[in-house]
């Protein structure tokens, strides 16, 4: 029965997880949008989630709490982003912007 | 058969990655999005490789059933008429490269490839117990009963929450503005010196809009 654990060294799994996030962090960092902001951050969960599945695999098969730690994660993360949106929204009603560099009323 | 999963795993790498990058270097919000799918699509691919199939049916349906939903909904009720002309990234963007270029170049790369990570050896005949969706329902209704609950009240909270703050009330509610009347209202927005209460600018458009027509 073949299997990734002997096609595919874990690093390079790590690696993925790794390079994704980073990526992530870029996004949420560089982009003035607050939804771009988000998309980052959904991309550097998803890239977590990727580590903690891929523990769960070449480590320890045969216990649950990889995967269960990775959807409990996808919760926080569906909840984050509802929030996040309508958190958005609202500002975008009371403001008429989107941009995170005009929404600065907290600035002293 | 191992030659056929690593060129799998190595196609499937190079979607994620692919898409990743256009989601955040991408102009428009909207493609951004899309491209956000589509790598959500390849992470889900990827639980499926790991066999982590409940997991990869999760994320099907929960990242590209849901939250992008959620996004595009989000993009489409905050329509930024300039956004798409806009520079999209902030005056110091390379400052933000630096910072996860060198945290994925000195920090994870290093230590993700000396670490001697102790892997359990290969099973010799039978292929190994791997837990799978039945194991994953047991031990939500066992030890991680209470983890389960307190997420159900998370979820419960989330919901409620985004309708309280998103919610606009039925006296200040006003019209949808057509893209006609945001033009001339960013118009207007723009020439005066003192900035006018924008559901007052608003009122103002529509009822300038009335009259001419």
């Amino acid at each position: 029965m073949p299997s990734m654990t002997e096609a595919v060294p874990l690093p390079w799994v790590l690696t993925l997880a790794g390079a994704l996030f980073c990526v992530g962090l870029f996004g949420a960092l560089s982009r003035r949008n607050t939804v771009g902001i988000l998309l980052g951050i959904e991309l550097m969960l998803n890239a977590v989630n990727i580590n903690l599945v891929a523990f769960w695999r070449y480590l320890e098969p045969n216990v649950v709490a990889g995967q269960t730690f990775a959807l409990f994660i996808i919760t926080v993360a569906a909840a984050e982003a509802a929030i996040g949106l309508a958190m958005i929204i609202a500002i975008y009603r009371a403001r008429q912007t989107v941009n995170a560099d005009e929404v600065d009323s907290l600035r002293g | 058969m191992n030659t056929l999963i690593t060129i799998l795993f190595v196609v499937f790498a190079a979607f994620i990655l692919a898409s990743a990058i256009m989601t955040v270097t991408v102009k428009n919000i909207v493609h951004a999005a899309l491209w956000l799918i589509s790598s959500f699509f390849g992470v889900g691919a990827l639980y499926l490789l790991m066999e982590a199939e409940f997991l990869g049916v999760a994320q099907v349906l929960i990242y590209v059933g849901a939250v992008s939903i959620l996004i595009l909904f989000a993009i489409m009720l905050t329509r930024d008429l300039e956004g798409s002309q806009n520079r999209q990234l902030t005056p110091r963007w390379w400052i933000a490269l630096i910072v996860p270029a060198a945290l994925f170049g000195l920090l994870i790369v290093p230590t993700v490839m000396t670490y001697a990570w102790q892997l359990p050896p290969p099973p010799a005949g039978q292929s190994p117990a791997i837990s799978g969706a039945q194991q994953i329902g047991t031990a939500f209704m066992r030890e991680y009963l209470l983890p389960f609950e307190v997420a159900a009240i998370l979820l419960l909270v989330a919901m409620i929450g985004a309708i309280v703050i998103a919610f606009e009330e039925r006296e200040r509610r006003r019209r949808v503005l057509t893209l006609a009347e945001q033009v001339r209202l960013r118009r207007q927005q723009r020439q005066p010196a003192p900035l006018p209460e924008p559901a007052a600018t608003a009122i103002q458009a529509s009822e300038a809009t009335g009259g001419e027509s």
